[in-house]
């Protein structure tokens, strides 16, 4: 059905114990009209990889304030791949150098929204670049 | 022919369902939550997957899960899970969370508090927005349930909305309904208010550890279980009679009283099983198929009633209810004559 609501993953993957910035994306992507799957922080990959798969998102967004995302990104979105979700979109966000955000586009990251991006940003661009679920 | 839905479309549905139900039913994980999504979504594919798997639930024991928001549901089923998987059991959770009646979004959050069988493959957690329905759920929560049932899984739970006193639309859809009480959520005014309690088959005061708590589980006790002499007079005499739930004390977060929990339960499904066997009906699965039905009766009416055949029909009926030159009761009667009319014809 087209109206049913976008489906998005909130996930905090890695140490860092600051997921603020987490939980006020998913209550504005709420207010957006998307069903938001909020699942705390020091998520292993193979916990998001399994909440996605489970919870058949549309979208898995990623906070991650650590710096270890060059470590962790690739294995999340290596581990969607072989859970057959290499449709699910997957954009990054918290505190990431510009300088890695080509490399991490390489391994499957469609965005990476930086500090002051806003809700609406966000919000477009999932709606923009969402997979279709006809016939998926 | 229904729905207004063509025959081209309406075959491709019936083969995509069929092979998300056969291979949900083989234990793939990825055709299992896309079958939850099509269900969710009450999708043709769904439908068509669920008549296939219908005649094959009946097996497993749903137990509801209610009570406040904050009363810690979510981690009591996340213990209770932990509990049945150490009898190796696999588990279906289904977690249901308010949607937003202006914008339809949602936080789906019950998934942080279960966390700890994110690696366990035997173990499926799904969260569902409840959409607009009211009463604690989701309208799709039986057909969701009954997918789990039919693929293999014993044990359902299903967490409802964080409830107030009276969403008792759980015990309906359940085979067993815990209710799940903080301690300091009232005295033993709250606990003989009609309502939530009464649906109870098992009341569980959580947090057993905070001051108070067994204070409230021996009032909950006194009240909910006086008047069990009353209940053979009303039996005799056919009234309806409340539940007389058994109350319990855990402590989800250190598990204390949680094997003792899942024990209750087990010997309450053991119970339903065998009264089963004896060829007694089953009241609570006779509600819920009763409920199942009306629900699909109803949403079949309105598609009906929606298609072009029959659209401008309708449209005329609902325009003179608007303007009072017809009462509701005489216009639903003529709908009915409409559908009854056209299946004769066509």
């Amino acid at each position: 059905m087209s109206d049913r609501p976008i489906k998005v993953l909130i996930a905090k993957p890695g140490l860092d114990g600051h997921d603020r910035g987490a939980k006020v994306l998913a209550r504005g992507l709420r207010d957006e009209g998307f069903e938001v799957i909020y699942t705390g922080l020091r998520q292993t990959p193979e916990m998001i990889v399994t909440a996605a798969l489970q919870e058949d998102v549309d979208v898995v967004g990623l906070s991650i304030l650590s710096g270890a995302h060059m470590t962790l990104l690739p294995k999340i979105t290596a581990g969607l791949k072989a859970e057959g979700l290499d449709d699910v979109l997957v954009t990054a966000g918290g505190i990431i150098p510009d300088d890695d955000i080509a490399a991490l586009k390489a391994a499957g990251i469609a965005a990476v929204f930086g500090p002051g991006t806003t809700i609406a940003r966000v919000a477009e661009f999932i709606r923009a670049n969402v997979r279709s679920r006809a016939g998926a | 022919m229904t729905g207004g839905v063509s025959e081209p479309a309406r075959s491709q549905a019936a083969k995509r369902g069929r092979d998300l139900a056969e291979r949900a039913r083989a234990g793939e994980r990825r055709p299992l939550a896309r079958l939850l999504t099509e269900v969710e979504d009450r999708t043709p594919t769904g439908e068509a997957a669920l008549r296939i798997l219908y005649p094959l639930a009946g097996a497993a024991h749903l137990v509801g899960v209610t009570g406040a928001p904050g009363s810690g549901k979510s981690t009591l089923v996340a213990a209770l899970v932990g509990e049945a998987r150490r009898d190796g059991r696999r588990v279906a959770v289904l977690a249901i969370d308010p949607s937003s009646p202006i914008t339809g979004g949602a936080i789906l959050g019950d998934r942080v508090r279960m966390q700890a069988h994110a690696g366990d493959r035997d173990v499926f957690i799904r969260s569902m927005a409840s959409r607009g329905h009211a009463g604690g759920l989701a309208a799709a929560t039986v057909a969701a349930a009954a997918v789990f049932d039919a693929v293999g899984f014993p044990l359902v739970f299903i967490e409802t909305v964080g409830t107030g006193q009276a969403e008792v639309e759980v015990a309906a859809i359940a085979d067993t309904t815990v209710v799940v009480q903080a301690p300091e959520m009232g005295d033993e005014v709250q606990a003989i208010k009609a309502g939530l309690l009464e649906v109870a088959d098992l009341v569980v005061v959580n947090k057993g550890d905070r001051p108070g708590a067994h204070r409230a589980a021996a009032q909950l006790r006194a009240m909910l279980t006086v008047g069990r002499q009353n209940d053979r007079v009303a039996a005799e005499s056919g009234r309806p009679r409340p539940k007389r739930p058994d109350v319990l004390l855990a402590t989800a977060l250190s598990g204390e009283g949680v094997p003792e929990l899942l024990a209750a339960l087990d010997r309450r499904e053991a119970a339903r099983r065998a009264a089963t066997d004896d060829g007694e009906v089953d009241a609570t699965r006779l509600i819920r198929a009763r409920a199942q039905l009306h629900g699909i009766l109803g949403e079949r009416v309105r598609a009906r009633l929606a298609e072009p055949a029959l659209e401008a029909d309708t449209a005329l009926l609902v325009r003179a209810v608007a303007d009072h030159e017809l009462d509701p009761y005489a216009a639903a009667d003529r709908a009915l004559d409409l559908l009854a009319g056209r299946s004769r014809v066509g």
